[in-house]
């Protein structure tokens, strides 16, 4: 629980000054997301704890290598929660990665992402500077958004030292429906439901099933409960735990896991193999050895992207292609920010 | 240049964008351009060389090729709401029109979007929806004349936004067009995009980094039910802290606004909404959702405002209640309009719990200054409208509601906020830049700029002051306003 920025600068100006690349890592919960890292590891656990908590303001601030669990109990006392649901990956995982990833479970649709939840942050860049943008206050457009566009970077930019967040009131009541259905009817059906005035706080489909959670006021809950039908599902927490955390039966596969980002009525690609859909199917998740310009076209063609996300082979790209304007674009902000490429070169693309 | 280099110029510029552009929508005279001669912020006023409108993406790529091959900067406009002179001309530009871009290229009601081009007006959008039974969440009070293109440059909020988010929470997709004329694009149809966040960084950019041809927005659906509480209080104070109280009861209303005595009673003037004129703030609480959530809601929004002092409550019994409720907030500004020759409308962000002592403040300068201030606020997310009450023809009068502006926006950074919530930097608050961030916080801007547009023709000395202009404000800034 300590503030370690002035080492995490020493840190990286000594790796500018040797072109020693660096690969930051916090909690070592998601080594697996991205390319194979290069470079010797930069540390930052021990950059943590909760700087500021104002439940009144709905306002939280803690260092990047905050565990999620010591912020979910500290607002878990006001009654509060993160809205975005995010993975704990077996309890390590910290604020600063969860946010370098875009980490966000089952809530994402409704609640937003934790790129959404994001009203500031502190960075140390690829020049040892400490730079603040975004704030503590719910609104802010003063300069650009270099907080949000952390979200997903893995890192390219900098070290996430400090971030701001919104949080949410917990729900007075929440309840799963779960009933049987096949993929294709299944996304139908949850495209339908989302666009229905309910409070649905989360839309899956997993073998062979699909599992509709609402939350929100009691009355507003029981009423749209009674009215979709369905069973209502026991120990409904521990299986949307398990589906942000991948840890329901059909992640223990060891085959490489890919994840499509689409559109989310889209229908499902002609591919072989067993589908988990999540985000109401606007996030879909396949095992298999599969050819990854293949899975591009499917993913582009139902307007997404589609990634290599855990397994399979890392030493090539692992992200979807970029076009050629893009990419040149993406060397260019990479460079505005890490100059000397040494902050978790060849993470997000091979060639940044 | 001389005069006679500067006229040659233009007329070569024009006869090239007239070989892009029809020749009527390629405007060089002085009197056809003076509608573009400023934005909502009219005290900055400048005639720009050349107004272009074209009429597609095809277009606008072309007349950046050859603005670019000639180092002319361009400015894009969108319908010219904006309220910090971001779409200001400069003598030496080219202002690029988006307005004929206004077509609603589709609605996709399953997945819940709307693709739309840059000019369609922001209210259109939920209009075209509401046969879904969607709409788009983002309601500047501007939404029946602003464009969806300039919400995505300026990032803006509305009354709903406390609960429904800002812009860059509900724009999915964006295509740009950069400086050189190549078409770029930001996000997905998916909730993220492969690589950076690109769709964020472009949300809120103000033109600096790309001209924005085409957006893809989420839809929500349009709640069964709404209701507005109406509370009455005594003292902006009392009335500051139960909205902490609302938010502190676990209720995310869909807005929570507040007016101070002058909005109040200019509001009721211009828009007889039934507000009580002799109270000293309003909170206007609306709750949405299922029919029995929102009773439910209400009944503990009138009870908690009653516990906490309020004089008087009322809830909107019916649709035409509500939105005569709404009409009062909604039309503040004009309203202020009317009871003073000019106003200066100020745009500042606080935490919550600040605000007594910031209106207190502002009070204060207010007698300082000897100017009258009618507060309007979006409550529930902290952005502060403070309404400088001035008369631009009394000499020196602007200069001194200019310094009070300022004034208001350090404070606002002092108590941990920002000098803008949701009108952009523009030219107007390039001046308070400095006060939110370090000189190596802006060059930090100034390189992810260049990232986009190396050449910094796109909408130039707006949005990040100069590295000289943040030396100069250090060297004058007196002791902060804290
Ligand atoms: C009475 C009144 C009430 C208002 N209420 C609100 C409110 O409640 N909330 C709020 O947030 N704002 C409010 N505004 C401010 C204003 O309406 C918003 O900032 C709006 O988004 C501006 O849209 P516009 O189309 O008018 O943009 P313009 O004023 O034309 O341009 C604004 C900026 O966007 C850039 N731009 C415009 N179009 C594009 C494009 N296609 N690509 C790239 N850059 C572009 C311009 O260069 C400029 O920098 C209000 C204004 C008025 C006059």
């Amino acid at each position: 629980m300590a503030d370690i920025s002035s080492q995490i600068i020493d840190r990286i100006e000594a790796a500018r000054r040797d072109a020693e690349p660096l690969s930051i890592v916090a909690g070592a919960s998601k080594r697996f997301v991205g390319r194979a890292s290069e470079g010797s590891p930069l540390d930052v656990a021990a950059h943590s704890g909760i700087v500021s908590y104002e439940p009144g303001e709905l306002v939280l601030t803690a260092r990047g290598g905050t565990p999620l669990l010591d912020i979910e109990a500290a607002l878990d006392e006001y009654g509060q929660m993160l809205p975005f649901e995010p993975p704990r990956f077996g309890g390590s995982a910290t604020i600063g990665g969860t946010l370098a990833c875009n980490a966000s479970g089952p809530a994402r649709p409704w609640s937003g992402a934790v790129r959404d939840a994001v009203l500031g942050v502190e960075l140390i860049t690829g020049r040892g500077e400490q730079l603040n943008y975004g704030g503590r206050v719910m609104k802010n457009v003063a300069g650009f958004d270099v907080s949000r566009l952390q979200a997903g970077a893995l890192g390219a930019f900098g070290v996430i030292s400090r971030i701001s967040l919104k949080v949410l009131p917990r729900p007075q009541r929440t309840l799963t429906l779960v009933q049987e259905l096949d993929a294709a009817r299944a996304i139908v059906h949850m495209n339908e439901l989302a666009g229905l005035a309910k409070p649905l706080s989360g839309a899956a489909w997993c073998d062979g099933r699909v599992y509709l959670r609402l939350s929100g006021a009691e009355t507003a809950v029981e009423a749209a409960a009674r009215q979709w039908g369905g069973s209502r599902l026991d120990a409904a927490a521990s299986f949307w735990r398990d589906l942000a955390d991948q840890r329901l039966p059909f992640f223990r596969s060891a085959a490489p896991l890919w994840r499509f980002s689409v559109k989310p009525s889209s229908t499902l690609p002609a591919i072989g193999g067993e589908w988990l859909i999540d985000w109401g199917g606007a996030q879909r998740w396949i095992h298999g050895d599969f050819d990854r310009s293949e899975l591009e076209r499917f993913a582009e063609s139902a307007g997404g992207h589609a990634s290599l996300y855990r397994g399979g082979n890392r030493e090539g790209e692992v992200n979807h292609e970029l076009p050629e304007a893009l990419k040149a674009l993406h060397l260019r902000l990479k460079n505005a920010f890490d100059p000397d490429r040494i902050l978790n070169p060849g993470r997000l693309y091979s060639w940044m | 240049m001389t005069s006679s280099e500067r006229a040659t110029r233009k007329a070569e510029l024009a006869r090239r964008l007239r070989e892009i552009v029809a020749p009527e929508y390629v405007i060089d005279d002085a009197e056809t351009q003076r509608p573009y001669e400023c934005d909502g912020l009219s005290i900055y006023r400048e005639l720009p060389m050349l107004v272009v409108l074209p009429a597609t993406v095809v277009e606008v790529q072309a007349v950046m090729r050859l603005c670019h091959r000639e180092s002319v900067p361009v400015i894009a406009r969108g319908a010219g709401t904006g309220l910090s002179a971001g779409a200001t001309p400069s003598p030496a530009a080219v202002v690029l029109s988006l307005a004929r871009l206004d077509r609603i290229i589709g609605i996709d009601p399953l997945a819940r979007t709307a693709r739309v081009q840059p000019g369609v007006r922001n209210l259109a959008i939920s209009e075209a929806a509401a046969e879904h039974g969607l709409f788009y969440g983002p309601d500047p009070s501007s939404q029946i004349a602003c464009s969806i293109g300039g919400n995505v440059a300026e990032n803006s909020g509305g009354v709903h936004c406390l609960k429904y988010g800002l812009t860059v929470h509900n724009v999915l997709r964006a295509e740009l067009v950069d400086v050189t004329g190549e078409r770029l694009v930001a996000g997905s149809e998916g909730l993220d995009a492969a690589g950076f966040d690109l769709m964020a960084l472009v949300t809120g950019s103000e033109g600096m980094l790309g001209v924005v041809t085409e957006i893809t927005v989420r839809l929500l659906p349009t709640p069964e039910a709404a209701q507005v509480v109406l509370a009455a209080f005594d003292s902006v104070s009392t009335a500051g802290d139960a909205v902490g109280a609302v938010i502190a009861a676990g209720i995310v209303p869909a807005g929570l606004e507040m007016m101070d005595g002058p909005a109040i009673r200019a509001a009721e003037a211009f828009a007889n909404a039934g507000y009580p004129t002799d109270a000293s703030a309003l909170l206007l609480c609306e709750i949405d959702g299922t029919a029995e959530e929102v009773a439910e809601h209400c009944a503990r929004v009138e009870r908690l405002f009653a516990e906490l002092g309020a004089v008087s409550t009322r809830t909107s019994r019916d649709e035409a209640e509500r939105a005569l409720f709404w009409k009062g907030r909604k039309s503040a500004f004009p309203a202020v309009g009317r009871i003073s020759p000019d106003y200066y409308c100020m745009d500042g962000t606080i935490p919550r719990g600040k605000l007594a002592h910031v209106l207190t403040e502002i009070d204060r300068m207010a007698g300082e200054y000897e100017l009258g201030v009618a507060n309007v606020f979006h409550a529930g997310d902290g952005n502060l409208h403070p309404l400088i009450l001035f008369d631009a023809n009394l000499p020196g009068n602007l200069e001194k509601a200019e310094e009070f502006g300022g004034r208001i926006l350090e404070l606002c950074v002092a108590v941990g906020g920002c000098i803008t919530g949701e009108h952009g930097v523009g030219i107007e608050k390039l001046r308070q830049m400095p006060a939110q961030f370090t000189d190596s916080e802006v060059e930090q801007m100034h390189a992810v700029k260049r990232a986009f547009d190396p050449s910094g023709s796109l909408n130039p000395g707006k949005g990040i002051p100069t590295l000289r202009q943040c030396q100069e404000y250090r060297a004058l800034s007196r002791p902060s306003a804290a």
